[in-house]
């Protein structure tokens, strides 16, 4: 079932691309969009199969290269299933936006396609290998969308963005053997280093492997100070593919954080729990404050996006303070990580969305150059404005239930660092909501460059079919989101126990 | 039971967000939607006032989304949805049918219904969860004119201001879990210490903050620029009192931490003092009705602090009803008359003569000039201050004298005659007030009136029983002289003082009535200096660290250049050279290869001679 829902869409892709090149446009993009919403469909039979609170389940396990440990095996657990939802959930949403792309289409569908199967079997991996082959996979498709179908500085952005992302995977990489040779036998198997704890009383061995892990976890999260490559991708990506690079690219590094570095090497994670809550911190509060100072509408999204994944390195910090008393707190936090990449991965996925719109009408995301677009749009001004006040943690959007859990659980086990970050929200209020002033309220006035529609059309069908589900799924889970916690609560319990070992 | 009360707080939100969603499709249907949700809310109100009943559903572990309604909740709830119900009656009237009345109407039930939210909520989560929202809506709503840039950034610094407040919230759940606790908050004052110090403090700045009393009070001064009905909302039963909600429901909590309760007392003495202040040095209608919004709210956070819950619910309710009373007939005027000037409205309630009786109890009743409800209010409040401290009392007495001053001040322009025969062609003679106006005006009068019953002592009881607050000292009758005395004396003196600037240092009055610059102390201490530091790390970020990564990009690339240049020649040095070698061997080889016959025989003899030549030369040897 799981490699069903892996493989679909890059077998798919593989049928577009026999295809012949004069097939017209709409096979390609229907193609594309069934294949989502087939695949979504799978992920949803999947979650109503799932029992919570069981472990590991759907596991699939083929020998793939045994002389050097390394084997086919998924499953799927209360970390990785609702990041499967949410990725399925953001590609069909990227179909639907894209449903009226006309360069290339081909190509473009085919490489999203990719990119899913890459997302998808990066969450359902237990194979370390497994896992650092769609890990790489996803930068080198990620780089054709940004290079193929990006904006003017595309080529440069996409290349740094390959380059930068790649050395990380290789520092990732060199992680993975460090632990394959810790194990006895040697594997690559998670499951297996999970519960041998290979590095159990050797300090320094396990303080190089959690610091190249974190190095190369923390380039694709990105977290300060290794964020740089992250503002020219997304100014420069297509709308869907900074959609795709926000919504779920991003979480496959905090989602490393939760599912390999805390589970396997508990005891160096422990020591230096202090080095993740500091970056977190310092993620949340310089994201915030830079993105506060910019003046283009996508590149201060893309700043938010780190202070957002700062609250759950935060947590994911904080969770390994000492003390039986903190228990409870420590577990909000983690679940409250958990939610926040579902929950930002909605949210951001649809502001980036709207972005896209923005551009396709002013050709700009200079946010000096718009004035007063509710008067032209207004159902464009209020789904975004929706989205900014999901975005800034308002309750009734999922948002808030993440940055609740993750605040309130972190505040116990690390004072300081936690009253510093709860400022972060106030930042991002005071940012996003001084944008949709300046933009959307006020006397009309739209930029005059070169290709920018004077009527400024107001959201479209499909590129509402594609933000509304986002922004309506996020309010569902703001207001009931018991039916997702239910999944994530036992496997943050099971992460904390093993963090505990 | 429970679902009576799930019916009170999701009825109102639920149809707000339908109204929104339907836009301006619904707005011929808003306003009558509205008025009946509101209408239906207050029947759904006063029903749970009486049964009393709770409702819950998980939402986070060990969190709960809890609702109960007691007595205090009971209050409040029936407080909001009534006043609700009849601003929005009046808004039916205020909101012409050309504007965008199904955005107003909805977001004021959304708003409504955060409130009621916000006063039933029994855990820290669900309290946050309407207090948040209601602030958000509050943007919404004052920002409701958004082609006015001006009124987009009073929401915006409304919002921004009251959420900087919030975050005490945040850190309170959080120590309250650090200290052991659940995120009830009847539990709060359960929690260990030093954690309930950091609880008391999230929860009294949160409180602070949306109450608009000092240092937050500015953002009430911006929040004039929304529609006269969402003043009147906003200032009377909700948003600004749920800080003063929150502390009498938190007053446990508040004597536990030991501190808590002097500081909140005397902070809310300190504002009904200051803004009182404030509102006396004020030219507009609106902004004095503002900073006496804050300056009430005052004495219901100095009633919280000092243990008079009953004093403090009293003086909600009474100014609920009082104020929005006052707002509605300045924004009655405001249409009217097209202003909300003091001077202007010289003979304003001449003009229209129900408006003006409105406005009179209304501005009496802030006076508190006996008989009406705030000066009942105030003295049973101000007992419980007197029982606390004599200083406290004192400075609530003078406080209450400043609320005489601006009061009486309001009162006497609109009473004036005419400056100057207005010249108003097309509508002479008094101005008439709709029915959706004047109906609120009578009902808030009554209620102005009447709520002076509460203080009564058989129904005083009644009240300090359903709060469950028995035994909080109670006002003697030489307390209710004094203050009525000392209410009716500043009013007679400032109706004589009349229009003479008054006999303080105008630096002074200036500084008043720009409420003593809180706005722009609160952008120079806090919001520049982090826009700078912004700025100062986005540069960073640019020429730093970006530029690092770069430049370490280009040093690869120099690298590459150098061992290209350098490097490569050295190593292929031998091979080149050996190459070299071959190719010139093959050269000198070539050279024989000419093609002549007999050049060719030359060299086969000359070959044959040095081979004939050897071989002797061996044999020789070899013998």
């Amino acid at each position: 079932m799981l490699t069903a829902i892996v493989l679909l869409p890059a077998a798919a892709a593989a049928l577009l691309l026999c295809l012949p090149r004069r097939t017209p446009r709409a096979v390609h993009l229907g193609v594309w969009a069934a294949v989502s919403a087939v695949v979504l469909a799978l992920t949803l039979a999947v979650w109503a199969g799932y029992r919570a609170g069981e472990g590991i389940q759907y596991e699939t396990y083929a020998r793939w290269i045994p002389s050097a440990g390394i084997g086919y095996h998924v499953g799927v657990d209360g970390l990785s299933l609702p990041l499967l939802a949410m990725t399925g959930v953001l590609f069909l949403a990227c179909a639907c936006y894209a449903s009226r792309e006309t360069r290339r289409v081909r190509d473009f569908a085919a490489l999203f396609l990719l990119l899913e199967t890459t997302c998808l079997g990066l969450f359902a991996a237990l194979d370390l290998i497994l896992f650092f082959v769609f890990f790489d996979l996803s930068i080198v498709a990620m780089y054709f969308i940004i290079a193929g179908w990006g904006h003017r500085g595309a080529a440069q952005a996409a290349l740094k963005f390959f380059l930068y992302t790649f050395a990380g995977s290789l520092a990732l990489l060199l992680g993975f053997i460090g632990l394959y040779l810790a194990a006895d036998p040697h594997t690559f198997d998670m499951v297996a280093l999970t519960r041998e704890n290979p590095l159990a009383g050797r300090s320094a061995y396990g303080a190089l492997v959690l610091l190249a892990l974190g190095v190369g976890l923390a380039v694709k999260t990105p977290t300060v100070p290794f964020h740089t490559w992250l503002p020219p991708a997304h100014t420069e990506a297509p709308a869907a593919g900074s959609a795709i690079l926000a919504g779920v690219l991003l979480k496959m590094g905090t989602y490393g954080f939760l599912r390999i570095a805390m589970p396997v090497l508990p005891q160096a994670w422990r020591e230096y729990a202090l080095a993740f809550v500091l970056v977190g911190v310092v993620s949340v509060l310089y994201g915030a404050l830079v993105a506060l100072a910019q003046t283009e509408f996508k590149r201060m999204i893309a700043y938010t996006s780190v202070n957002h994944m700062g609250y759950i390195v935060l947590a994911v910090g904080a969770a390994a303070a000492a003390g039986t008393d903190t228990a409870d707190a420590r577990r909000l936090a983690v679940t409250g990580a958990t939610f926040q990449m579902v929950s930002h991965g909605l949210l951001t996925g649809a502001l980036f969305l709207l972005a896209g719109v923005l551009y396709e009408r002013g050709r700009t995301y200079d946010m000096a150059a718009y004035s007063g677009i509710a008067a032209r749009a207004p159902l464009f001004a209020a789904l975004t404005a929706v989205a900014v006040f999901g975005s800034l943690g308002l309750p009734g959007f999922s948002g808030f239930i993440a940055e609740f859990q993750i605040l309130a659980g972190s505040l116990g086990p690390r004072p300081v660092a936690t009253a510093l970050a709860v400022a972060g929200i106030l930042l991002t209020a005071a940012l996003l909501v001084r944008a949709l002033q300046r933009m959307f309220l006020g006397p009309l006035r739209l930029p005059d460059t070169a290709g920018a529609s004077r009527a400024f059309a107001d959201v479209r069908a499909h590129e509402g079919a594609a933000i509304v589900p986002l922004l309506a799924l996020a309010v569902v889970l703001g207001l009931v989101p018991r039916f997702v916690l239910d999944v994530i609560e036992p496997a943050s319990r099971g992460v904390l126990e093993l963090l505990a070992r | 039971m429970s679902a009576s009360l799930w019916a009170l707080v999701a009825l109102p939100p639920a149809s707000g967000v339908l109204l929104c969603l339907a836009g301006r499709r619904a707005d011929r249907v808003a306003p009558a939607t509205a008025v009946s949700v509101a209408a239906a809310s207050v029947v759904l109100a006063v029903a749970a006032a009486f049964a009393q009943p709770r409702a819950g559903a998980p939402l986070l572990r060990g969190a709960a989304f809890g609702l109960a309604v007691d007595g205090l909740s009971g209050l409040m709830v029936v407080t909001v949805t009534a006043v609700a119900a009849l601003v929005l009656l009046f808004g039916t009237a205020d909101i012409g049918p050309d504007q965008a009345r199904a955005r107003f109407f909805g977001m004021m039930l959304l708003f409504v219904g955060a409130m009621l939210v916000t006063v039933t909520a029994t855990t820290l989560p669900a309290l946050l969860m309407g207090w948040e929202v209601m602030g958000a809506t509050s943007w919404a709503l004052i920002g409701y004119w958004w082609h006015d840039p001006v009124r987009g950034e009073a929401a915006g610094v409304a919002f921004l201001t009251t959420r900087a407040a919030d975050l005490g919230l945040y850190l309170a759940a959080g120590a309250a879990l650090a200290g052991g606790s659940s995120l009830a908050l009847a539990d709060l004052d359960q929690v260990d210490r030093p954690w309930l110090h950091l609880v008391a403090a999230g929860v009294i700045a949160a409180a602070l903050g949306k109450s608009a009393q000092l240092p937050f009070s500015f953002w009430l001064s911006r929040a004039m620029q929304g529609p006269s009905p969402v003043s009147a909302l906003l200032h009377s039963a909700t948003m600004v009192v749920a800080g003063a909600y929150l502390l009498i429901r938190t007053g446990p909590l508040l004597a536990a931490s030991g501190w808590g309760s002097g500081a909140t007392a005397w902070i809310g003495a300190a504002t009904a003092f200051a803004l009182g202040l404030v509102a006396v040095a004020q030219r507009d209608l609106k902004q004095l009705l503002a900073a006496s919004s804050c300056a009430q709210i005052g004495f219901m956070v100095l009633a919280a602090g000092a243990g008079s819950a009953v004093g403090g619910t009293l003086q909600l309710i009474a100014h609920a009803a009082a104020k929005s009373l006052a707002f509605l007939v300045a924004g009655c005027w405001l249409t009217l008359l097209g202003t909300k000037e003091l001077p202007r409205l010289r003979g304003a309630a001449r003009a229209a003569p129900v408006a003006g009786v409105a406005f009179s109890v209304a501005a009496l009743s802030l006076a508190g000039v006996p008989p009406l409800s705030l000066w009942a209010a105030k003295d049973v409040l101000l007992a419980g201050a007197l029982a606390y401290s004599p200083a406290l009392y004192a400075a609530g007495l003078a406080a209450a004298a400043v609320s005489a001053v601006y009061g009486t001040r309001a009162l006497w322009y609109v009473w004036q005659p005419p400056a100057a025969p207005r010249p108003a062609p097309g509508a002479p003679g008094p101005k008439r007030v709709s029915a959706a106006e004047g109906v609120p005006f009578a009902a808030l009068s009554a209620a102005a009136v009447a709520l002076t019953a509460l203080v009564l002592p058989p129904v005083r009881a009644a009240v300090a029983r359903t709060l469950g607050a028995i035994g909080e000292p109670q006002p003697f009758l030489w307390e209710f002289a004094v203050s009525g005395l000392l209410a009716l004396s500043v009013a007679a003196a400032v109706w004589a003082w009349a229009e003479r600037p008054g006999p303080v240092p105008r630096r002074f009055a200036r500084w008043a009535a720009g409420w003593f610059g809180l706005e722009a102390a609160s952008r120079a201490v806090l919001v520049r200096p982090v826009q700078r530091l912004a700025e100062g790390l986005a540069a960073f970020d640019d020429r730093v660290l970006d530029r690092g990564v770069d430049g370490l990009a280009r040093g690869a690339l120099r690298l590459a250049g150098l061992a290209d240049r350098g490097v490569e020649p050295a190593v292929d040095g031998p091979a080149r050279g050996t190459a070299a070698a071959g190719r010139a061997l093959g050269r000198l080889a070539r050279r024989p290869q000419t093609g002549q016959l007999h050049q060719y025989l030359a060299q086969a003899v000359a070959a044959f001679t040095v081979l004939a030549a050897v071989l002797v030369l061996v044999l020789v040897l070899v013998r």
